[in-house]
């Protein structure tokens, strides 16, 4: 079910600025791949790239190809709001809906898709909240508001809410920056279970945390502020980390610069 | 196993979603504003509503129809949405735009110098000629003594309930000023005349000044509150911390600082209370003649003087257009006051500290 | 990105009093520039306050000299007859007009005004959507009496046409039946109230639309929402207490209209039960209207029936005050 990415010549504007210049990779199924580098070096504009969140952005465009299994997210005739089905996506901050229940927030995406039974609905909502570890927290509580969660709580909820619709490809865009040691600990844990069954993308600002949950590693680097962004090399992660072939990836992982 | 039947509802490949041409909106529209009036003819209805109604209709079920079977249920909805929400935006602009173009066609006839500096002494309501110079002068008047009045009381207000403001005190009025705001402007005319009964007053301009005084209160309060609140608190402690007194510090610190903001919120005040006909047609009566004398004796003003030239002409064209000059005046007056507030607030927007 | 979460709705916050502060407020307060300062500003705090009482006081005292002379239910009487001995007068028709047509009004104008405040925030591109925007604000500051002279002279003609045509198909409800008068109905000045409160809505929905967080949007974008189920998941959800509040606003604005229903409607004191015929009145109208010819018995009279718009207007502020409240547990107030 999960799906392989492959992003050639990626380039991508806000307005006249170009934040990230001619980016190619492929990212395999089943795996987790993690984006690291400086602040601004485009990580998350190139994340947002890959489910077409990034032309939201008033001024936002992109140029070269994302190929989802051989199918060009950007080619003719491809519905964004199709992508985005089937490339979810977590958040830096968890956004429940606010004014939904725990319930609604997990059901919001799939009630989109056309009429599910009441216990069909409560049967995915279900195993998306054990899939996302969240379940024995709120079991008795569901039509409680999400917003009354804790942070932890809610991104997982989020995770939830995103998982629910079976996408082929889930992207975080650095979803523990806003938690808690312990709230953090507990989503990487269920990063580990998810690669099961989704293609999943994190960026990070922790390296620690793309040592421990990634497969491979992607570092990204500018070459001055104003500059766009670019690709510098994806490896293995154990690689990245003990032995990189880029000077620059070995300075920033020894905390040189950065 | 439920679960799994889930994925096989959405279209199975695929993020290729078949849709409309981007010049279908305009063909539907075009096609239904034919049709609309084809039916209409064929079926003897002269009425426009009739074939404007049908021909929205029509592209309702058109739009949603081909893309239902094009793009699917979801989109549908989303275009029916679109349509909706352009569909009010043109229908609402036509009665806003049209007042804006009449006031200005009609209100230049005989708007000129003369007009300006003429009063109505000596001209019939059912006359050409005459003009609203007394009109203008009792506005002045009567505004001017009203923000005197209520500008400062606003702004003290304010400045109790943010920089004092604690206790029950603090929050009565808070309150209180909520209701105020909500005080239709004729019951502050009535007010203000229900005292005048007890002391069995004439009409004079200053009584029209008191009503539109505790009217300007409540918005000026609110916008300075507003203001005020966007000094940094850092400001004040930085001040403080220097042994200037609080009193020195809110003059020459805090109100200095939002000074644009709260000057903005004075004329978007003194905009709306120069507009208000009601309380004065019960205070200040109106008066063909020129009275420079708020204290004493009925007086005109721009807003009376529009009701009182539409409702004692007995329809006579001469003070229609006399109406509409006026009004083109006072929206004038009005508009400028508005487009300066504007300009002085982003000018000297306060810093925020951001 | 990172757009604040601070919730719009709690009080921003002021400055909150430590001890040191009260204790320091304590010690300056004896210096006499702070003393003085202090005394103005409370002075105009408490001074609000007496100008509230005083209107309450006032009313009810001149309405008291009025409605116990009346001979008629105060209440029920359909007739404003204040020059005859005994007086009989009554606000049933008052009020009865002054709800029907803030009613009208409210119909055609809420969803009008949240369309339009979508249009600017969310269908627009974004310059037209700006300079939409700045036309609406401008349009909210025209005078009351302006509208009513458009509406009386530009606006009534043009009704005869609708009118006409709402009694050939609706006529048969009785509500949409016509009696070919002319078109200075509670109808009339129900499109004309929606005209006028339309863009106060407007600016204050679209402020609130503006408002919604860019993450609730992007939740709902990155399930694979449509524009549509965006607006419907994220920001019609967010925006709704500030939409009711917006209302309230309008509605306490056609409640207390005066000028524009007074140039367009041709009163009288009878309850109608079509829209379309002429006559009915609301309060401030009856009061602009009998006001010059009245005694200053009659006076007491309007006055009573102002005191009647004024404990309308309180009541529907705060009943928005608790529609508002009770929906606080959901509001993006805790997100």
């Amino acid at each position: 079910m999960a799906k392989r990415i492959d992003v050639s010549g990626l380039t991508a504007y806000y307005g006249s600025h170009k934040a990230i210049e001619d980016i190619s990779m492929t990212v395999e199924p089943r795996s987790v791949t993690a984006f690291i580098g400086p602040s601004g070096c485009g990580k998350s504009t190139f994340l947002r790239t890959l489910n077409r969140m990034h032309e939201v952005t008033p001024g936002g465009r992109v140029e070269g190809k994302v190929l989802l299994d051989d199918e060009d997210l950007y080619g003719n005739g491809i519905d964004p709001v199709s992508v985005r089905r089937e490339v979810g996506m977590v958040f830096q901050r968890p956004n429940p809906f606010p004014t939904m229940s725990i319930f609604d927030n997990v059901a919001a995406g799939l009630r989109l898709n056309g009429s599910y039974r009441k216990s069909e609905l409560s049967d995915i909502v279900e195993k998306s909240l054990k899939g996302a570890n969240l379940w024995n927290e709120v079991k008795d509580r569901l039509n409680k508001p999400g917003s009354g969660l804790s942070g932890g709580q809610q991104q997982r909820l989020c995770i939830a809410r995103a998982i629910a619709v079976e996408p082929k490809v889930l992207l975080m865009d650095e979803p523990c920056s806003a938690l808690d040691p312990i709230s953090t600990l507990a989503i990487e844990d269920l990063i580990g279970e998810l690669k099961e069954r989704f293609t999943i993308v994190i960026v990070t600002h922790n390296m620690q945390q793309a040592a421990r949950v990634s497969d491979r590693t992607a570092f990204f680097n500018l070459s001055a502020v104003g500059q766009p962004g670019r690709l510098i090399e994806i490896d293995d992660t154990e690689r990245i980390f003990s032995n990189p072939s880029v000077q620059a990836t070995e300075d920033y992982i020894s905390g040189r610069f950065g | 196993m439920s679960h799994a039947q889930a994925p096989a509802r959405r279209s199975p490949s695929t993020l290729r979603g078949a849709s409309l041409p981007s010049w279908s909106p305009w063909a539907i529209a075009g096609g239904s504003i034919l049709l609309g009036i084809g039916i209409s003819a064929a079926a003897g209805l002269d009425s426009k509503i009739q074939w404007a109604l049908i021909a929205g209709i029509l592209y309702l079920l058109a739009t949603f129809g081909f893309a239902a079977r094009v793009e699917g249920g979801r989109q549908a909805k989303d275009r029916i949405a679109t349509s909706l929400v352009w569909t009010a935006f043109v229908v609402a602009v036509i009665p806003l735009v049209s007042l804006i173009w009449v006031t200005v066609a009609r209100g230049v006839k005989v708007l000129d110098f003369y007009f300006l500096t003429h009063s109505m002494g000596v001209v019939a309501d059912t006359e050409p000629g005459g003009g609203i110079y007394h009109a203008i002068l009792g506005s002045i008047e009567q505004v001017g003594l009203a923000t005197l009045i209520g500008a400062p009381i606003g702004v003290l207000t304010a400045i109790y309930l943010v920089e004092y403001g604690r206790g029950k005190l603090a929050r009565a009025v808070t309150f209180f000023v909520d209701v105020m705001t909500g005080i239709p402007s004729i019951v502050a005319g009535l007010f203000i005349l229900s005292i005048m009964l007890m002391f069995d007053m004439q009409p004079f301009g200053f009584a029209g000044s008191l009503a539109l005084a505790i009217l300007m209160m409540p918005v000026v309060v609110r916008s300075t509150e507003e203001m005020l609140k966007l000094v940094p608190n850092e400001l004040r402690e930085a001040s403080l911390a220097l042994g200037v007194p609080k009193y020195r510090t809110i003059l020459k610190v805090v109100l200095p600082t939002c000074i644009g903001g709260i000057t903005t919120g004075i004329m978007l005040a003194i905009a709306r209370i120069a507009g208000e006909t009601a309380p004065v047609l019960l205070l200040v009566f109106g008066n063909p003649f020129i009275n420079a004398n708020p204290f004493e004796g009925a007086q005109a003003s721009l807003p009376l003087y529009i009701y009182q030239q539409f409702s004692n002409s007995a329809g006579s064209g001469a003070a229609f257009d006399r109406a509409w000059a006026a009004s083109l005046t006072l929206i004038a007056f009005v508009m400028i006051l508005n487009l300066v507030a504007r300009a002085i607030a982003r000018w000297k927007a306060p810093k925020t500290g951001r | 990105m990172d757009i604040s979460t601070q919730n719009t709705e709690a009080p921003p916050p002021g400055p909150q009093p430590t001890a040191v502060d009260r204790k320091r407020a304590a010690r300056s307060a004896s210096r006499p520039g702070d003393r003085i300062f202090l005394g103005l500003s409370r002075g105009a705090g408490i001074l609000l306050l007496v100008i509230m009482a005083a209107i309450a006081v006032f009313l009810t005292y001149r309405a008291s000299l009025a409605i116990s002379k009346d001979h008629g239910n105060f209440l029920t009487t359909f007739e404003w007859n204040t020059n005859i001995d005994p007086p009989v007068f009554g606000v049933a028709v008052l009020a009865f007009g002054t709800i029907v047509s803030s009613i009208i009004a409210m119909v055609l104008a809420v969803p009008v005004a949240v369309a339009i405040a979508l249009f600017i925030t969310h269908y627009a591109p974004r310059r037209i959507g700006g300079t939409v925007a700045y036309v609406i604000d401008l349009l909210a500051a025209v005078p009351s009496i302006v509208y009513g002279l458009w509406g009386a002279l530009i606006l009534v003609p043009h009704m005869n046409g609708l009118f006409g045509w709402l009694n050939d198909y609706l006529g048969w409800t009785g509500v949409f039946s016509w009696n070919d008068g002319p078109p200075r109905s509670m109808l009339t000045v129900g499109i004309l109230l929606a005209i006028m409160i339309l863009p106060i809505i407007t600016n204050v929905s679209r402020e609130v639309f503006r408002q919604v967080p860019q993450m609730h949007e992007e939740a709902a974008l990155a399930l694979g929402a449509t524009r549509w189920e965006v607006i419907r998941m994220s920001v019609l959800p967010f925006g709704r207490s500030g939409v009711i509040s917006a209302s309230m606003l309008g509605l306490g604005r056609a409640l207390g209209e005066t000028m524009a229903v007074a140039t367009v409607l041709s009163p009288d004191f009878l309850i109608h039960a079509s829209l379309l015929n002429a006559g009915g009145g609301t309060f401030a109208q009856n009061i602009a209207s009998k006001f010059s010819e009245a005694t200053q018995f009659g006076r007491d009279a309007l006055i009573a029936s102002g005191l009647v718009l004024f404990v309308i207007t309180l009541l529907v502020n705060g009943a928005a005050r608790l529609i508002i409240a009770r929906r606080a547990e959901y509001s993006g107030a805790n997100a």
